[in-house]
């Protein structure tokens, strides 16, 4: 199953893709800026994704929450989200509203700031404080990604700090910054457009040129900081957090091969065959056999610069204590080590993966969301057409290459979230299962 | 310079929902088969007509705790080795309870749909219910309601749901249950409600994908044989209110940076007649981002992240509910706003602007909501669950397109209940109590741990 990709360049760098389907009058719309949080100037955690929320404020021709109600107006939904190495903004709506969603980024791309106010910034610094109360301060584990980036990365190295951000640089941020960012970083060659769905192709590129053409080409931007880092940590890294959590969980992570390497793919296949599912090397040991977590994930964060990192999030169960749950989870990630992985394994990582891999492609806006990604990543939209066959031909052999060089106690940051103070109702609760 | 001229709408393109095959199986199974091949996959979606509400008085979780251990053993193969057949075969598999029905949903390449399929039917026709595996997942979900005691928002859902409805309403209870009623459960609870709720007249088999009705009729058929036949058990449903006087429920989380706010009374039944009007006027008050509550709260206040407002549409008369998390300070301003939007949209017309953004986005919408065979088979569920005529799908756009302004009007007036809100705050009571006004909000009692 391949999906139709068609690629150009418009004179001012704009890389577009476009996939045509027409099985449902819908076309997805999705834009990557090549700018995220490890882009932040020390002393402005937050900023990439509070500049995202400015995004929504109206441009020249499109009044402040606008945007937001032409497309809901139109039928379409529509978001946006920052991560450490981009900013996306994408929108799904129908197909004959194709042009207003491409209008409206070309607008926020083109002419953004003129709309932007003292305000409208006050109010999103405000906001995006309260997102940070709701996501991470009043989250169980809400910060976990926080606490993982300071754990395994060097100071000074540009996945290090806060994506949402300090409360004190969210307040420092300026009109001023606003300004600079986005001239530097908003700009249509540090972009990429990408449409897959219902539309016409020769109307589309007329549109696009027409819509995007006009925008001038930046000037560059400041390069990136060396983020190279050696395969492993070279030390265990551990740091407990004592916070209002219920339950002891564990988040082990790896430095691990780069997302769009060859590696990649063998350390994705470990991460499934570790925790995707209830079959999961982990689950069934921890959750199913040993019965001392109550639930077992593992993924990866897919970072294309630098390292990845693969992530094994294991929740003990109200009996196992923090330091019990670290010692056993040691011990399988010890066993996979030594022993390695099975045929079968690998076999039932890899069918799990291309499921969801197909899944995921029935929507029009993960289509354009995907060859945006490896627009920008590796210049290369075609890639989203091979990851089922780089998948299927991952062997055993090389996962096990992977666990050997990767698993070993060098290579281990534990992130440990032990309850601040016992729950009053544990005890019950034990007793209530028949457990104590 | 980018063109300032706004683009205009092209001719909308027909749409339709995908055309789906409705039939009685001979053992009484009911068969529904949408054809769509667009990708390599199949979903399929079984769907028990029994729910938590047919949980026994005392037992709550007894539904969830069944559709989780379906897949726990049958006498051929153990939990795990269950597992790792349907893994390898790459099926995606979820079950659970809702209100209203018990699913069981497979995902999985069109190649491997008949093998799974087998394997599911074997599964859940002879299931061994194994007493070990009972007790470590009651164990699990004893896990997740201690979870509760630290997660500002399960916290407050469930609490207002305790608020809202009578002891004796099933509703007022979790829908996976409570920690006493969970550890009362056992082997024996699972294997009788098993036997008397699993029934094939009881059971709709949804199919959608890369397949065709003939093919799927044969390939459920063949896997569905053993499947136990006969009716299952009359639901009980009560959604009665706990009181008809306002009142605040303040849930003290001591140096909480923010309030979880639930604010709402008992709204209707899935099949009420104002179905329509109600959806639309909830859009406008607070179903859209650029509705009202959202507006008001996020983009004129800055008192939240977001603020949405939600009928929660079961059998019997779910929640109508208001949720957003507001800094604690803020509390009682956002209160006061929620408030006032209330009584606005009952007070007078929406404008027209408001009622044609809510019109033509849920008319909009509405194709996208259905691009994976996932989505298709949930919305084939809701019709079996409620009920709804084959066409339901088909009318669905015109029926929002015939909402009128004054009908909006007469379902807020007719559904929103100033005088009987539940205003439930998890939150940090030293900060939010003395600042709330008890004549608009009624009396305030706090719950200390």
């Amino acid at each position: 199953m391949r999906i139709p990709v068609e690629t150009f360049h418009l004179d001012n760098g704009l890389f577009v893709t476009l996939s045509e389907d027409h099985t449902a009058p819908i076309v997805a719309v999705n834009l990557w800026y090549h700018v995220g949080s490890a882009n932040e100037r020390t002393g402005r955690t937050g900023f990439a994704h509070l500049f995202e929320h400015m995004l929504f404020q109206g441009s020249a021709h499109v009044g402040s929450n606008e945007h937001f109600e032409l497309i809901q107006r139109a039928g379409g939904t529509l978001n946006g989200s920052t991560w450490l190495e981009r900013t996306n903004y994408f929108e799904t709506v129908p197909s004959n509203e194709l042009a207003l969603a491409l209008w409206l980024e070309a607008d926020r791309m083109g002419e953004l700031l003129p709309a932007m106010t003292q305000e409208k910034l006050d109010t999103q610094r405000d906001v995006v404080k309260n997102e940070r109360r709701w996501a991470v301060d009043n989250q169980p584990y809400g910060t976990m990604l926080e606490k993982m980036q300071e754990l395994v990365f060097p100071s000074s190295h540009p996945f290090q700090h806060s994506l949402i951000g300090s409360m004190d640089d969210l307040s420092a941020a300026s009109l001023d910054d606003v300004a600079q960012f986005f001239a530097t970083y908003y700009t249509p060659d540090n972009a990429v457009l990408s449409i897959a769905g219902d539309f016409d192709g020769a109307e589309t590129r007329k549109l696009i040129v027409d819509y995007f053409g006009p925008i001038a080409r930046g000037r560059g931007k400041p390069p990136l900081p060396p983020m190279d880092l050696p395969p492993v940590f070279g030390e265990r890294r551990r740091e407990l957090v004592y916070d209002n959590v219920s339950l002891p969980r564990l988040f082990m992570a790896f430095r691990s091969p780069v997302f769009g390497s060859e590696e990649y793919y063998a350390a994705s296949v470990t991460s499934a065959l570790l925790g995707l599912r209830r079959g999961s090397r982990l689950h069934r040991s921890l959750v199913r056999e040993r019965q001392i977590a109550a639930d077992v994930s593992a993924f990866t964060f897919d970072l294309a610069k630098g390292t990845d990192l693969l992530v094994v999030d294991v929740t003990a169960r109200p009996e196992t204590s923090a330091l019990q749950l670290e010692e056993e989870v040691e011990r399988e990630i010890d066993r996979l080590h030594s022993d390695g992985a099975s045929e079968a394994e690998v076999r039932r990582a890899i069918a799990l993966i291309e499921t969801d891999l197909t899944a995921s492609l029935q929507s029009a806006g993960e289509r354009a969301d995907r060859l945006s990604m490896f627009a920008t990543f590796f210049k290369e939209p075609r890639l989203i057409n091979e990851q089922a066959t780089r998948y299927a031909s991952v062997t055993v052999e090389q996962v096990n290459r992977l666990i050997s060089e990767r698993f070993g106690d060098d290579n281990r940051a534990n992130l440990i979230y032990v309850p601040k103070e016992g729950v009053e109702s544990e005890g019950a609760l034990v007793a209530a299962a028949g457990m104590a | 310079m980018v063109t300032s001229l706004r683009p205009k709408a092209g001719p909308t393109h027909d749409y339709r929902f995908p055309q789906f095959r409705d039939e009685v199986l001979p053992n009484g199974i009911r068969l529904i088969t949408a054809p769509v091949a667009k990708l390599p996959l199949v979903t399929v979606l079984v769907l028990i007509d029994a729910g938590s509400t047919n949980d026994p008085m005392g037992k709550e979780g007894t539904a969830a705790l069944t559709a989780a251990s379906m897949l726990e053993g049958t006498s051929n193969y153990d939990g795990a080795r269950l597992a790792e057949e349907f893994e390898q075969l790459g099926t995606s598999l979820e079950t659970g309870a809702d209100w209203d029905s018990t699913y069981l949903k497979i995902t999985v390449l069109s190649s491997k749909l008949r093998e799974a399929a087998k394997l599911l039917g074997d599964a859940i026709s002879r299931p061994i219910f194994p007493e070990r595996e009972i007790e470590r997942l009651k164990a699990e979900r004893l896990a997740e309601i201690l979870q509760l005691e630290t997660e500002p928002r399960g916290l407050a859902d469930e609490k207002f749901s305790e608020f809202l409805y009578a002891d004796n309403s099933r509703y007022s209870k979790p829908d996976e249950g409570s920690a006493e009623s969970v550890g009362s459960l056992t082997r024996a609870d699972v294997e009788e409600f098993y036997r008397s709720n699993y029934k094939s007249k009881a059971t709709t088999v949804i199919v959608v994908g890369d397949i065709s009705s003939e093919d799927a009729r044969r390939v459920i058929t063949d896997a569905f044989q053993k499947w136990p036949s006969g009716a299952g058990r009359e639901q009980r449903l009560v959604a009665a209110p706990r009181t008809d006087t306002k009142r605040v429920h303040i849930v003290n989380k001591p140096d909480a940076p923010q309030s979880e706010l639930r604010v709402g009374h008992v709204g209707l039944p899935r099949r009420h007649p104002d179905f329509f009007p109600t959806l639309v006027m909830n859009a406008v008050l607070g179903g859209l981002f650029g509705s009202r509550i959202n507006l008001n709260l996020r983009e004129v206040h800055a008192y939240t992240y977001g603020a949405s407002s939600f009928y929660d549409w079961r059998r019997g008369a779910g929640p109508f509910v208001i949720s957003t998390a507001v800094e604690s300070e803020v509390t009682a301003p956002a209160l006061r706003e929620i408030l006032l939007e209330i009584n606005r949209i009952r007070g007078e017309n929406i404008s027209e602007e408001e009622l044609s953004l809510a019109k033509d986005y849920l008319e909009g919408v509405f194709p996208i909501r259905y691009e994976t065979t996932a989505a298709i088979a949930s919305a084939l569920a809701t019709l079996a669950i409620y009920g709804l005529p084959a066409d339901y799908y088909d009318s669905y756009r015109a029926n929002v397109h015939n909402v009128s302004g004054d009908a909006v009007l007469e379902a807020a007036r007719q559904h929103l209940h100033p005088e009987r809100l539940q205003t439930v705050i998890v939150g940090d009571s030293g900060i939010v109590r003395d600042s709330l006004d008890a004549r608009d909000l009624g009396e305030v009692t706090v719950y200390n741990g």
